[in-house]
């Protein structure tokens, strides 16, 4: 696979031409924060983020996805994407997330619509460039483009206000056939982009996490009684903004909507959160996870265990995503999973 | 090499229900009835004592439950449910009329061994409430193939007499020579329908069993409350846990191991249940 060097006007150049000829979603400003949207024109495009608000797991696991159409007559038909879209400038924790996602979805039985979407995705990884104030990536071994896999191209910006591309894929490299004349690096630049890994993995860790990942299930095997989980959960509102901006969460939820001829409608799915009070109530209003405490540990459960046993890769990416927007502040993983390391 | 890839347009979708259609329907109790069904789909349907479909009321929604007939005595492609009206669907389905439709996605779960560990023990059924229904499955199977198994006890146990399930075919086991069957209400105060057997939670019937602890195998299905009253009562019998199976309810939306809602700590009860080993699941803190 090849490796191209551009510098900052081609780059705008190539990015117009993966604008006409497909439906590139970017990350873009959205007031003082960031957000994947559609992109319309290079310019939009904000590559220096630090973080979006949501990760691009929402164009591959939609938060409202149609699943069927049903009738009266018991007539259901299976509805898939169809269309093909790319998105620009995934960090490589998101990436990590995706490909767990991957993972999940195909393990047993194989789910075809989160596939119909996660096949007829392009996707451009952009090493991080701004840490946000959150991330613990370095911790987690997500923090660069070289711990990362399943994208197309992975992009690098170097000093010099050029970029490296490197196509991981076949259709990576049909992306980087689109730049006329594209330079060849130098050995320099590839050493350039060395540094800049090593410098992301010491930079993305505004939390330190002492205990290292691979740890995390045998950590947790012995913590289930910890006092740390009614500690923070008396503080929970139990809103599920936590799972809402997880890259890893992908619990959902199904409902059927009737259309306006009250005769055929859809079956749905959207994202579910385990941290809110109904998620494990089953009809007559028996609630098999009543507690706050216990729904709380649970997701730290899901994250550092029971998805670990699963796909052998820890569930969290170390995005920073969770601790910045929990209302009540006890969403940080690093700091709950420091606490289990101190003798109770 | 454009980025469009070719998507087979034949792929398995293990959300897709297919349809079926009710071939009876009648209530049982005021808030429990009795649904047959029959796949319109003429290939064969197999499915296994202790397993469950999700139902599907087209608009309404979707929910799991359980297979109440066994393949030993019921027409090919048809299977029997009994529902109680709790919730949406459930509500949905008291309303289903001869010829309805509905759709139907699984067989999901693991079963009751009849073919594997059951076969040639001495088996206790324990069966509180709606706990009955999905395991009449497995009593169906066993009784028809009785030459397998070594004694078989059935015990059954009600709220009140008039929410008994299953009333004629309890009066056909508790009448063979071939199955010790006791039957309990937990209170009868009322005069209809007269009721003259024990009064008492299911518990009180297990001091009356003679068993060998060493041959016997016990099913266990009821209402959340009930496994830990009677798992206490199967210790004192000396049952070891390797030898009781037990069926857990949960909240399900896919049945298919990827929604999480019905994960008791790591183990999601739609793949590795509902029907667990006791000891799989001892120490699995949410499981009881």
């Amino acid at each position: 696979m090849s490796i191209k060097k551009v510098g900052s006007a081609e780059f705008k150049g190539w990015v117009q031409s993966l604008i006409k000829k497909h439906t590139v979603y970017g990350v873009q400003a959205k007031e003082d924060r960031f957000a994947f949207d559609v992109l319309d024109a290079p310019e939009d495009l904000r590559l220096d983020y630090d973080v979006t608000i949501l990760p691009p797991k929402k164009y591959i696991q939609p938060q409202k996805e149609v699943l069927l159409t049903f009738d009266e007559n018991g007539v259901f038909e299976s509805v898939m994407n169809e269309e093909s879209f790319l998105i620009l400038g995934v960090h490589p924790y998101d990436m990590v997330a995706i490909s767990q996602m991957d993972k999940v979805f195909t393990k047993d039985n194989r789910d075809e619509h989160y596939m119909a979407y996660r096949e007829r995705a392009t996707i451009i990884v952009s090493d991080v460039q701004t840490a946000s104030k959150d991330v613990f990536a370095g911790c987690m071994g997500t923090s660069t483009g070289e711990e990362c896999s399943g994208h197309d191209v992975l992009l690098t910006l170097l000093a010099d206000g050029s970029s490296l591309l490197e196509a991981k894929t076949e259709k990576g490299e049909a992306l980087l056939d689109l730049i006329p004349n594209a330079a060849e690096p130098h050995e320099g630049d590839l050493e350039a982009r060395s540094a800049i890994w090593e410098s992301n993995r010491k930079e993305l860790r505004k939390h330190e996490l002492h205990v290292a990942p691979s740890d995390l299930p045998e950590l947790l095997e012995r913590s289930y009684d910890h006092p740390v989980w009614n500690e923070k959960s008396e503080l929970c509102y139990a809103c599920g903004s936590c799972n809402l901006v997880c890259p890893t969460c992908y619990c959902f939820n199904v409902q059927d909507d009737f259309n306006w001829d009250l005769k055929s409608g859809t079956r749905s799915r959207c994202w579910d959160s385990c941290m809110v009070s109904s998620f494990a109530k089953v009809a007559g209003d028996h609630d098999f996870r009543p507690l706050a405490a216990a729904r709380y540990r649970h997701r730290y459960y899901r994250k550092g265990k029971y998805v670990p046993d699963m796909i052998g890769e820890i569930a969290c990416v170390g995005c920073g995503r969770c601790i910045t927007s929990c209302t009540a502040k006890i969403a940080n993983p690093a700091e709950v999973y420091n606490c289990l390391l101190e003798k109770v | 090499m454009t980025i469009t890839q070719e998507v087979s347009t034949k792929v398995k979708d293990i959300y897709l229900p297919e349809p079926a259609t009710v071939l009876d329907s009648r209530l049982l109790t005021e808030a429990e009835i009795y649904l047959r069904f029959k796949f319109d789909d003429p290939k064969p349907h197999d499915y296994k004592p202790g397993q469950f479909y999700s139902v599907t009321i087209p608009g309404i929604g979707e929910a799991p439950i359980s297979i109440s007939s066994s393949l030993t005595r019921c027409e090919e492609n048809t299977f029997e449910m009994v529902v109680r009206k709790v919730g949406n669907v459930t509500n949905a389905l008291h309303n289903l009329v001869y010829g309805d439709k509905v759709g139907i996605r699984g067989p999901f779960g693991t079963t009751f061994p009849v073919d594997t560990a059951m076969k040639g023990r001495d088996l206790v059924f324990i069966c509180g409430g709606i706990g009955l229904v999905p395991v009449r499955s497995a009593i169906h199977h066993v009784l028809d193939n009785r030459q397998d198994y070594g004694d078989i006890s059935i015990l059954v146990g009600t709220r009140t007499p008039a929410d008994r399930l299953f009333v004629s075919e309890c009066e056909e086991w508790s009448k063979r020579d071939d199955v010790n069957f006791l039957e309990t209400v937990d209170v009868a105060i009322a005069r209809k329908p007269i009721w003259t057997g024990p009064v008492g939670v299911i518990t009180t019937l297990l001091p009356r069993l003679n068993l060998d602890p060493a041959k016997t195998t016990t099913i266990v299905c009821g209402p959340p409350i009930m496994y830990r009253f009677v798992l206490m009562e199967l210790r004192k019998l000396q049952l070891p846990n390797d030898q009781i199976y037990l069926s857990l309810e949960r909240r399900m939306k896919c049945g298919v191991g990827k929604c999480g809602h019905c994960q008791i700590n790591g183990k999601y009860a739609c793949q590795e249940g509902a029907v667990f080993k006791y000891s799989d699941i001892e120490s699995t803190p949410e499981a009881i």
